[in-house]
């Protein structure tokens, strides 16, 4: 399918008013007309289309596998889904301002992880105050690498491969960096990750509930604040167009360097609430779990935050969904797999408009 | 002073240079199929890692698990890397630049997962070995020819000079091939798709053509990467090694063959030199220090010299 006939206008809405158009339309088989309305809606609320194939995927697991068992598995992918979608969020906003695609992201999350357990385990403070000491210090991260380099790049009109490459250099800094300090050995923080609360015969860790419950709630957060404040607002009329934006008065520097503060922080929540989750860590959790974020990012259409979120939560559930019908080892590459599968459909994306590259 | 009198030292070892030497041309073998994706037809491919797992455990399979001779193992992996990187042209190349770069990333991740999780093919993360009985026989006839001058010695000459003569020829036939009049379709593709198109070139069979081969590439440099561990384990394709092509790449510079084969000799120097170099570190705070340095050439070498060591800054792509 071409860019072009994913926008235009289809021939169904033009078959309407067309001379003969109703008898054409008449004669048509119903099952044809489901068809075809289907198409439409899958092209025009993808959204909806997207919560229909959840369900039904949800449906037809329940009718196979029992409705315990998949309920359990749903759980553990609203976990996942959380932690995605955090990160997620955060590689789409950087994204849609910049038009970077920030290898280094991953690795943020890793960052936020380590400083956690400097700050908890390294400098004694409570395990609480040292996770969020862990977000903030990778908002600052976040912020200097603005300052220090990214800025820099975007003066010289930095191309694609070259931001690109700029990224991969830096991811692998910042993933060595850590390594080179605190070693490859697995990590934990100081979090009791055995209790569990049961309901309804289902059952989670306490952490993991808070960390759904904070992913949530940071989540709701963020789609608020996009909406409703200025600053908001300005971040999502500099990621539809940057120059239009700075004409018309929109402080971009200033903007640029929250979306860093905001994107970074994000990540360093998802890496340290991952970490939690997990129980142990180690180097490469942010670097392993870049490319299922990508997939997350690509999913909802590459700058949208809205779609990153629910491609992040999608991502989830039907990873922890697929360990029943195949072997868990296989879950991660479930995630990319449904990414290359979406993007022959739909090549910008569910939620995503056509490119401006 | 004394670590520094060591370190001097290895520099004239004749076992570190073959070392060096090996993978060096495996690298540089491995980063020309990316210089013909990036360089010459303006395609970011971040799948060549997953095309030379491909290439490289095809061999492995058909040899260990078939019983096939290793030599007849070789052109057929190569045969199949190259469908693999049709199947991934024909269904992503459509797609805009970026979500290409991840989606072959995404591709290489897929094949490296599995070939983690189809044990009874593979070995899994224990690996497959006993590929390389051919290849020994032949390695031992080149120690015997060797012997001679002296130079019988070292266990992995005879790789290095496989990998360097193959290294030679095809740098020497891409150049040809550049300077064909498929080559200058590739590079105006590379320039200007559309203008390309008007000129009633089919833009997107070029693409595929430019992939296809380069997977082809990628494959030989995985029966070398291969050769030189006798063991295929998923985790020596991660995308780390896309990403290390990539840092020879740009350190040669873009748009040129020649200067792929220079960069591969340059990082893998530095590379090993921080290996040997007695530095007062446990070993693996070495390795991490290793991947820092890469880190920091991608990054010096993107904000200063975006076009690499010896490439030409008009052929740089992508640069708008």
């Amino acid at each position: 399918m071409s860019r072009l006939e994913d926008n235009a206008m289809g021939p169904e809405e033009l078959s309407g008013p067309h001379p003969g158009g109703a008898d054409r339309l008449g004669d048509e088989p119903a099952w044809r007309r489901l068809l075809r309305r289907a198409r439409v809606g899958v092209r025009d609320r993808p959204g909806y289309a997207l919560l229909g194939i959840t369900a039904s995927l949800f449906a037809g697991l329940v009718a196979v596998y029992g409705l315990s068992d998949v309920a359990q598995r749903t759980l553990n992918g609203l976990v996942a889904g959380s932690y995605f979608a955090l990160g997620a969020v955060g590689l789409t906003l950087v994204y849609g301002i910049l038009k970077l695609v920030n290898f280094a992201h991953g690795d943020m999350l890793t960052f936020g992880a380590y400083m956690a357990l400097l700050f908890s385990a390294g400098l004694g403070l409570p395990s609480l105050v040292a996770m969020a000491a862990g977000v903030l210090a990778t908002a600052g991260l976040g912020l200097a690498f603005e300052r220090l380099l990214w800025r820099p790049m975007r003066r010289k009109r930095a191309g694609l491969l070259q931001l690109l490459l700029t990224a991969i250099g830096l991811a692998l800094f910042i993933r060595s960096g850590i390594q080179f300090v605190a070693g490859t050995a697995q990590r934990s923080l100081d979090v009791d990750v055995l209790a569990s609360v049961e309901f309804l015969g289902l059952r989670i860790g306490t952490t993991e509930l808070i960390v759904v419950v904070v992913g949530v709630a940071v989540l709701t957060l963020v789609a608020v604040l996009l909406r409703v404040t200025s600053v908001g607002r300005q971040m999502r009329a500099l990621s539809d167009n940057f120059s239009l934006a700075e004409t018309t008065g929109v402080d971009t520097s200033r903007i640029v360097a929250l979306t860093w503060v905001f994107g970074a922080g994000l990540a360093g929540l998802a890496g340290v609430l991952y970490a939690a989750a997990a129980g142990s860590f180690n180097p490469n959790l942010g670097f392993l779990l870049l490319l299922t974020l990508f997939a997350a990012v690509i999913l909802g259409g590459i700058g949208n935050a809205y779609g990153a979120l629910v491609g992040g939560m999608f991502l989830g559930l039907t990873q922890e969904w697929s360990t029943l019908v195949i072997d868990s080892r296989w879950k991660i590459a479930i995630g990319f797999v449904i990414l290359i599968m979406v993007l022959i459909v739909r090549p910008n994306g569910l939620f995503g408009r056509a490119a401006k590259i | 002073m004394i670590t520094f009198a060591l370190a001097l030292d290895i520099f004239t070892q004749l076992s570190f240079w073959v070392s060096v030497g090996v993978l060096a041309g495996t690298y540089g073998i491995f980063a020309c199929g990316l210089q013909l994706n990036v360089g010459f037809t303006g395609v970011v491919n971040f799948g060549q890692a997953g095309f030379m797992a491909i290439g490289a455990y095809t061999m492995g399979i058909a040899v260990v698990e078939l019983g096939w001779s290793f030599w007849a193992a070789l052109p057929v992996a190569v045969l199949v890397a190259m469908a693999a990187g049709l199947l991934i042209g024909l269904s992503s190349l459509r797609l805009r630049a970026d979500y290409f770069a991840i989606v072959t990333l995404a591709f290489a991740e897929i094949v490296r997962y599995t070939a983690i999780n189809a044990r009874d093919l593979t070995g899994g993360n224990q690996g497959l070995i006993g590929f390389d009985g051919d290849w020994a026989r032949l390695s031992g006839g080149i120690q015997e020819a060797l012997a001679p001058v002296g130079l019988d010695g070292e266990f992995l000459l005879p790789l290095l000079l496989v990998t360097w003569t193959t290294l030679v020829l095809l740098v020497l036939s891409l150049r040809w091939a550049q300077g064909s009049p498929w080559g200058r379709v590739l590079r105006a593709i590379r320039e200007d798709e559309d203008a390309a198109r008007a000129l009633g070139k089919n833009a997107f069979a070029y693409k595929l053509q430019s992939i296809a081969i380069a997977a082809g590439i990628a494959a030989i440099a995985g029966f070398f990467h291969a050769l030189n561990l006798s063991l295929l384990t998923p985790n020596s394709f991660e995308p780390l090694f896309t990403f290390l092509g990539y840092a020879v790449l740009v350190l040669g510079g873009l748009a040129s063959y020649t200067a792929v084969a220079a960069g591969a000799v340059v990082l893998w120097t530095l590379l090993e030199a921080t290996r040997l170099l007695e530095l007062p570190l446990p070993a693996e705070k070495v390795a991490a220090l290793r991947f820092m340095i890469v880190g920091l050439i991608l990054i010096v070498l993107m904000a200063l010299r975006p076009q690499g060591a010896f490439g030409k800054r008009e052929e740089m792509v992508l640069g708008d």
